[in-house]
């Protein structure tokens, strides 16, 4: 490494302090999304509307109105139309889910301590149904258990390391994996690809420096603007919205380097398959943001995809970053507890290096 | 090895099976203005490519500057310039900005890339400019600008591949002052292009033809030798044989 370095690593600066979408990507981007998924992505359900048919009116079946009105979750209303047109109520988006009360609920509930009713739910948006499910039979177990009625056993259930089951906790790691891919991968591969497409690159190479001074100075900036994005983004988690860090900083910070490296690897190798921007901006999103965001575990579970998903996401490197950051953030996880993790990506990143070098030897 | 600027023998290069140039023999003398002709395709970049150490030859030897082309790339690196048709500079920085980085790229002291940077910026008549973006700058003062840049570190040998392509005649008329200038220095002037009116401005010209020289010597003698009038005509009877 030489003092010639320095040049490229203030041209870089400028590049990047010029370009308003390089600046939006780094700076706007994160915080934006930080601000989406804080605020207004909330797996929480609340303000459900909820249209009750009461055929009985009876003391009995009012007791269990109030006991939906009394839940945070429901908004009721009452519905006095025909009961063969309640799905109408769905088709106008009057209400998610419909409760029938049938006539005889009192005297049945009175008889044999056992009846049913019946609760329609708009099953179009599944998760959101799923939700409905859930938050009604909690409803209706405590309506039991006010009146004396317990199942044969009790599960006492306790939720480790987010009880609130807040989606900051859960969005948190995986921006920081999708922003470090994003500024390491895609911003990295498409600033080399646009030497090579101007003719820079060439220029350059014609003077004494060698090519791995050349991408190291490239690199560099990049390095630094992803590394202070995630601390960025771990700030604000962390003082604005509550994400708690259990383990140590510096394992996580330690983990975040590892990643940024084998993010910047996958970048190099993307920049030799590319000679243009529009190849690398392409071959950048399918390679390494799409598996960030749909195979990694950000948002669906690796265990419920399918088998050969499953295979792909063994391959992706948040996969394994995300383990490392929700285990020491959440869980407080020691490096004993990750090591395997490190490996894989350490592995990666070795990787990815050597077959970039190799790559960018022959494409010069 | 004899002193040569630039100096091959059987000099080749295969990709894949394609061979893009056969038997490459030259002798370029210092303070020479040599023109180096063929038409698209011929193989004149890769041997331009492979004199600046940007490919690593397959066959023969070579030297540039006196470095062998095999194993002192980096020595010959120091030693040549290199300007392409692309005229590559950052548009995104400014005039300034462009001649400090490639002055930093060469290594040149602080004390000694100012005073560069002064006396380029006169010679172009942009001093006043020197903070505008290269973006906004006419095609003819990028390309004198890109020139100025690869010449910053005062190299022996000049290498410009196709170095007026798509300017206006007025500016390839000043370029070739510029090249002459560069020859009276003692700089020797490694050119390749396809007009061949610049051909009659060169000492000595060689001619490609599918990968190997079919021509070399100075222009008044292919002439003669041919039997024809101008560089063109030279051209069209040896290419169209």
């Amino acid at each position: 490494m030489s003092h010639r370095i320095l040049p490229i690593i203030r041209k870089e600066f400028i590049h990047i302090r010029r370009d308003f979408r390089t600046l939006i990507i780094i700076f706007a981007l994160p915080i934006f999304m930080l601000f989406m998924f804080g605020y207004a992505i909330n797996l929480e359900l609340q303000h459900i509307a909820l249209t009750v048919v009461d055929d009985n009116n009876s003391p009995d079946s009012r007791a269990l109105i109030r006991a939906f009105s009394g839940s945070k979750h429901f908004n009721i209303s009452v519905y006095d139309g025909k009961v063969s047109e309640v799905g109408s109520l769905f088709h106008q988006r009057a209400a998610m889910a419909v409760l029938l009360i049938p006539h005889d609920f009192a005297e049945e509930l009175g008889a044999h301590q056992k009846t049913s009713v019946q609760l329609l739910i708009d099953g179009s948006d599944s998760n959101t149904a799923q939700l409905i499910s859930n938050y009604a039979n909690a409803v209706l177990q405590n309506f039991n258990a006010d009146r004396g009625v317990t199942l044969p056993f009790d599960v006492s259930l306790a939720i480790e390391y987010n009880p609130a089951l807040k989606s900051t906790y859960f969005f948190v790691p995986g921006l920081v994996a999708l922003i470090l891919m994003m500024i390491s991968a895609l911003l990295t591969s498409v600033a080399i690809a646009r030497e090579k497409e101007t003719g820079t690159m060439e220029q350059i190479l014609v003077s004494p420096l060698r090519p791995a001074e050349i991408i190291l100075g490239k690199v560099i900036p990049y390095i630094v603007m992803a590394f202070l994005d995630g601390l960025l983004i771990l700030l604000v988690a962390h003082f604005w919205f509550e994400v708690p860090l259990r383990g140590s900083a510096w394992l996580m910070l330690g983990g975040a380097l590892l990643y940024i490296f084998v993010a910047l690897s996958l970048g190099l190798l993307i920049s030799t398959l590319a000679q243009n921007q529009q190849v690398a901006m392409m071959v950048a999103l399918i390679a390494s943001m799409l598996p960030t965001l749909m195979l990694s575990g950000f948002i669906f579970p690796v265990n419920s995809m399918p088998f050969l998903l499953q295979l792909i996401s063994k391959i992706v490197p948040a996969t394994y970053f995300l383990k490392i950051i929700r285990g020491v953030m959440l869980k407080g996880n020691t490096f004993e507890h990750i090591r395997l993790m490190f490996a894989a990506l350490a592995a990666m990143g070795l990787f990815f290096t050597f077959v970039s070098t190799k790559r960018f030897k022959m494409t010069l | 090895m004899p002193d040569f600027a630039v100096f091959t023998e059987n000099l080749g290069k295969f990709f894949g099976g394609f061979q893009a140039v056969k038997n490459l023999n030259l002798a370029v003398e210092y303070g020479e203005i040599f023109g180096f002709l063929g038409a698209n395709g011929a193989g004149k970049t890769t041997a331009i490519r492979m004199l600046c150490g940007l490919l690593m030859p397959s066959s023969g030897s070579g030297a540039v500057a006196g470095f062998d082309i095999f194993k002192q790339g980096e020595k010959i690196k120091r030693h040549i310039g290199y300007m392409s048709q692309k005229f590559s500079l950052y548009e995104d920085l400014t005039i300034e900005e462009n001649i400090e980085f490639y002055g930093g790229v060469y290594g040149l002291a602080r004390p000694q890339l100012l005073a560069k940077r002064q006396d380029l910026l006169q010679d172009l008549g942009l001093s006043q400019q020197a903070s505008t973006l290269t973006h906004d700058l006419p095609l003819g003062y990028k390309q004198r600008l890109a020139l100025g840049c690869a010449l910053l570190h005062d190299p022996k040998i000049v290498f410009l591949d196709e170095p007026t392509g798509g300017v206006d005649p007025e500016a390839r008329r000043n370029f070739w002052n510029l090249i002459h200038a560069m020859a009276e220095q003692g700089k020797t002037v490694f050119v390749t292009t396809h007009y061949m009116d610049e051909a009659e401005y060169c000492n000595r010209v060689s001619i490609m033809y599918q990968g190997e020289i079919i021509a070399l010597d100075r222009p008044e003698a292919l002439k003669k030798q041919y039997g024809q009038t101008s560089m063109q005509d030279v051209f069209i009877h040896l290419v169209d044989r």
